[in-house]
């Protein structure tokens, strides 16, 4: 399609915000965003990840001293109807008064296009998002899936530097929800326009985002790739946020974890009284009783189909959660052993 | 005793209050204005004699430069007054909703007092021109009077509707570049249709049948409601005050109707 690659890049500098009732809802941060990248905002409900986004988008001003520059152009006293950005809001914000069709040509109209390259546009953008047919229905004879794709069409009709999407997918069913993220991920991929996601759903995040910014109380707490934060989160708070995490607090000796159920070695790990330690579910294999590193009495078992999750108490001081293979048979209070290979145990800085 | 006749047993007194408050003194009137020396063409007669005709030509055109003035300024003003936050605020919209209660008299008094031959306008024109400019009396001293009337009760409705707008439709359409004039013209004017209908009716409505102001800046006002006192107070004609005050619900109600299917229509071509 005629819209690749015609992204921006994107610099915000020192972009705080403190609203006026005297909320500051975002830390000045500084944050890079290149050319045709899909950056994703992740984080717990009401972490500024919005506030963030309408900055980009000229929605809201930075706080003194910020600035958000496109292409290294300083953009941040340009008012949004200037930026070119395309937009897509967590309610999607169609225009009642107008049809499918209309929805979607409205930027094209404000910008003087030609009905008849208009009418191409809009079948193109239809066709694109799978909403054939519906195109002079009104706004209300939609369901949300068909609104969410009349909102992102009328968003890239306009053929944006940038595209930002406010949790788009978080007003749907689950079943939905993932057939539309694979589709909205194949999608932004053709489009190449650089784009900037808002969710807090760490799921939507690894499988959508180029990059991941993990943001905690108005604040960056980690920008990395998927795989960056999910094998190695900067802090607990990002470990636990991502994925599922068992963290141990154990002290370390000689570089091997003291364990209640037993010992572990640890890449890494120098002595220390009392370390934070992340290990993920699925790096734990479960062996005979007395064979593996650990040991632990199986606490409950939870069949969910392609695996199985085991609660094990005793081999931590906190119960461990175990991803095991859906072959291995254990019941409830039997004995087990515990391996963990040293590289898939994750130091992380003890918390103040 | 079944649902139905229970919500019918308690529809009885409504339906007998309605009947004798309402139905019966109406079919009176509209038999009253047939009993006149010509009958039924009594009716006819206040379209045909120039002067009902003349008279009736100004009241719709009042009632219609009355609605469309004051939609124009509540609009602006209850827009304003629903998105600013400023000191003294609660004062002003105090101040523009406190002509509420008072009766058409009253107003009719402060246009005299703003226009009138002692007016505030007659002195100050006095001073600056040499001439004293006096329009209480006239039809426009009924107009601005109307819109005094009429714009407190616009204001409000508006206002509450601009509360209800969506917020997220104007950013939306200025992320699509959307100048604020266009967001005006293409999201929250639509938005508005509704209010505008339902606060612009009761405007007309009010301006069309609207007596006390009229009545106290009186002397040489052709409106309706003059008419039909004059008729029916100083010149005994019952059957044409009857057909008259029949004719101005008439008309009042098919000028609301046409504007009612109008608007809608244009909403429904517009989505
Ligand atoms: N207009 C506003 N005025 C005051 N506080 C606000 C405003 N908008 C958002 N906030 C506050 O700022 C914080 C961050 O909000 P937001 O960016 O919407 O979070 P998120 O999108 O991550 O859920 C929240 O505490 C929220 O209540
Ligand atoms: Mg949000």
């Amino acid at each position: 399609m005629n819209t690749a690659g015609h992204g921006a890049a994107v610099r915000i500098e020192a972009c705080g915000k403190t609203f006026a009732d005297g909320t500051r809802a975002l830390d000045p941060a500084t944050l890079d965003i290149a050319r045709g990248e899909t950056l994703v905002l992740l984080g717990p409900s009401g972490c500024g990840k919005t506030t963030m986004l309408r900055i980009i988008a000229g929605l809201e001003l930075p706080d003194a001293g910020g600035k958000v520059l496109f292409d290294g152009k300083d953009m941040t006293s340009v008012p949004i109807e200037r930026r070119n950005v395309g937009m897509v809001f967590q309610s999607y914000a169609l225009f009642p008064n107008m049809t499918v069709a209309d929805n979607i040509a409205y930027g094209l109209k404000i910008r003087g296009v030609a009905g008849g390259e208009r009418a191409a546009r809009v079948a193109e953008l239809v066709a694109l998002t799978n909403i054939t047919g519906l195109e002079n229905r009104r706004i209300d004879q939609l369901s949300g899936g068909q609104r969410q794709r009349v909102a992102l069409a009328r968003a890239v009709a306009i053929r944006p530097g940038i595209l930002l999407l406010d949790e788009p997918l978080t007003a749907l069913d689950a079943a939905l929800r993932d057939r539309l993220r694979g589709e909205l991920n194949r999608l932004l991929r053709a489009l190449g326009i650089t784009t900037i996601y808002v969710t807090h759903d760490q799921a939507e995040a690894m499988e959508l985002g180029d990059r991941i910014v993990v943001m905690r109380k108005g604040a960056i707490a980690q920008i990395g790739t998927p795989r960056e934060v999910y094998f190695a989160p900067k802090d607990r708070f990002v470990a636990e946020f991502i994925g599922a995490a068992n963290i141990v607090e154990a002290p370390i000796d000689n570089g091997v974890l003291i364990l209640p159920g037993g010992r572990l070695p640890i890449e890494g790990g120098a002595t220390a009284a009392n370390a934070t330690v992340m290990i993920r579910p699925e790096t734990i294999r479960v062996t005979d009783a007395g064979a593996g590193l650990l040991s632990g009495v199986v606490d409950s078992v939870s069949f969910i189909g392609d695996r199985q999750r085991l609660v094990v108490s005793g081999a931590s001081s906190k119960p461990l959660n175990v991803d095991a293979p859906n072959t291995i048979l254990a019941k409830v209070g039997d004995r087990i052993g515990l391996s963990i290979a040293p590289d898939a145990l994750r130091l992380l800085p003890s918390e103040p | 005793m079944s649902q139905k006749s229970f919500v019918w047993l308690c529809l009885l007194p409504l339906v007998l209050v309605t009947a004798a408050f309402f139905l019966l003194p109406m079919a009176r009137l509209v038999v009253a204005g047939a009993e006149g020396p010509h009958g039924l063409a009594g009716y006819l007669a206040t379209l045909t004699e120039g002067r009902y005709r003349a008279t009736l030509i100004n009241t719709v055109l009042l009632a219609a430069a009355t609605t469309v003035v004051t939609l124009i300024v509540a609009t602006i003003a209850g827009m304003f007054l629903q998105r600013h936050r400023f000191p003294g605020r609660a004062v002003l919209i105090a101040m523009l909703t406190f002509p509420l209660a008072f009766p058409g008299v009253v107003v009719g008094f402060m246009i005299i007092l703003l226009a009138g031959r002692q007016g505030l306008i007659g002195d100050l024109s006095n001073r600056i021109f040499g001439e004293k400019l006096v329009f209480a009396y006239s039809i426009y001293g009924l107009f601005l009077g109307y819109l005094y009337f009429s714009i407190p009760r616009v204001i409000l409705t508006i206002m509450a509707a601009v509360q209800k707008l969506d917020v997220g439709l104007e950013e939306a359409a200025r992320s699509l570049g959307a100048s604020p004039w266009a967001v005006q013209r293409d999201v929250v004017l639509p938005a508005l249709a509704p209010a505008f209908v339902a606060s612009g009716a009761i405007a007309f409505a009010t301006a069309m049948g609207a007596f006390g102001t009229a009545f106290t800046l009186a002397t040489n006002i052709d409106v309706l409601p003059m008419l039909i006192y004059t008729e029916f107070t100083l010149a005994a004609n019952f059957a044409t005050s009857a057909a008259l005050s029949v004719g101005l619900g008439l008309i009042t109600w098919l000028i609301l109707a046409l504007a009612r299917t109008f608007s809608g229509s244009a909403v429904a071509a517009a989505g």
